[in-house]
């Protein structure tokens, strides 16, 4: 497993590519990727700052990995998240998962991202033409990480 | 004890850490909340709703009546918004 929190992006291709190495027994790769919108609510988003708490935020997507190890038979995961000064289009997470067949790669990957967006010690403030904000956590949010239980 | 602030209520207190002394008879998370919110109206505003307050104890999540003393470390932050 292989778990990050950094300040500069990452490279899906070579993150895939490490994965398979050496693998002729993997099946499927999910992979998610999650992007700054430059719309939210009606307002032009200019800027997103991700803040985190680095005691704990490699800890917290390491359990979250391993929750999903447990569920699922995943051949390799890699969750990398980034934090600092972000603009529209830039990565934000990167979750992929291996297993030989698909419905683990992608059920795994949905359910770390789930558990991500609630448990993930990060916070997003917007910067949009009439000021900046912190990003509300969602109710629904929550409602998505319990439909696993 | 060290305290951390992340995120909306580390900008309402207006430092992102500090050392304070658990006052004597106060053992629990919220019982800290409280005696924070004595010093000021800062503190009374970004503990204002208490559903958007979490907490984390050396580097563990815990509720708001976990059990703490002045050797803990404490974080409080509002809810996550990562992913």
């Amino acid at each position: 497993m292989r778990i990050s929190v950094q300040a500069e992006d990452f490279d899906i291709a070579a993150e895939i590519k490490n994965l398979r190495a050496n693998r002729t027994d993997i099946g499927a790769i999910a992979t998610f990727t999650g992007l700054v919108r430059d719309i939210h609510g009606g307002k032009t988003i200019k800027k997103m700052t991700l803040e985190h708490f680095p005691a704990m935020a490699e800890k917290e997507l390491a359990k979250i990995g391993d929750q999903a190890k447990k569920r699922w038979p995943l051949e390799g995961l890699t969750i990398i998240h980034r934090y600092g000064a972000l603009y529209p289009g830039d990565n934000i997470v990167l979750v992929i998962t291996t297993s030989h067949h698909r419905e683990a790669a992608f059920d795994a990957a949905e359910f770390i991202m789930d558990w991500l967006k609630t448990d993930a010690p990060f916070w997003k403030k917007e910067q949009t033409a009439e000021g900046n904000h912190w990003v509300s956590a969602k109710a629904e949010d929550d409602a998505k990480k319990d439909r696993w239980n | 004890m060290n305290i951390f602030y992340f995120a909306l209520i580390r900008e309402h207190i207006g430092t992102s850490s500090e050392e304070i002394d658990l006052p004597t008879g106060i053992d629990t998370v919220s019982g800290l909340i409280s005696h924070l919110e004595t010093k000021g109206d800062n503190y009374k505003a970004a503990f204002e709703h208490s559903d958007l307050i979490r907490v984390a104890v050396n580097n563990e999540y815990v509720g708001l009546d976990h059990k703490i003393s002045n050797a803990d470390e404490i974080a409080i932050f509002p809810p996550m918004t990562g992913g």
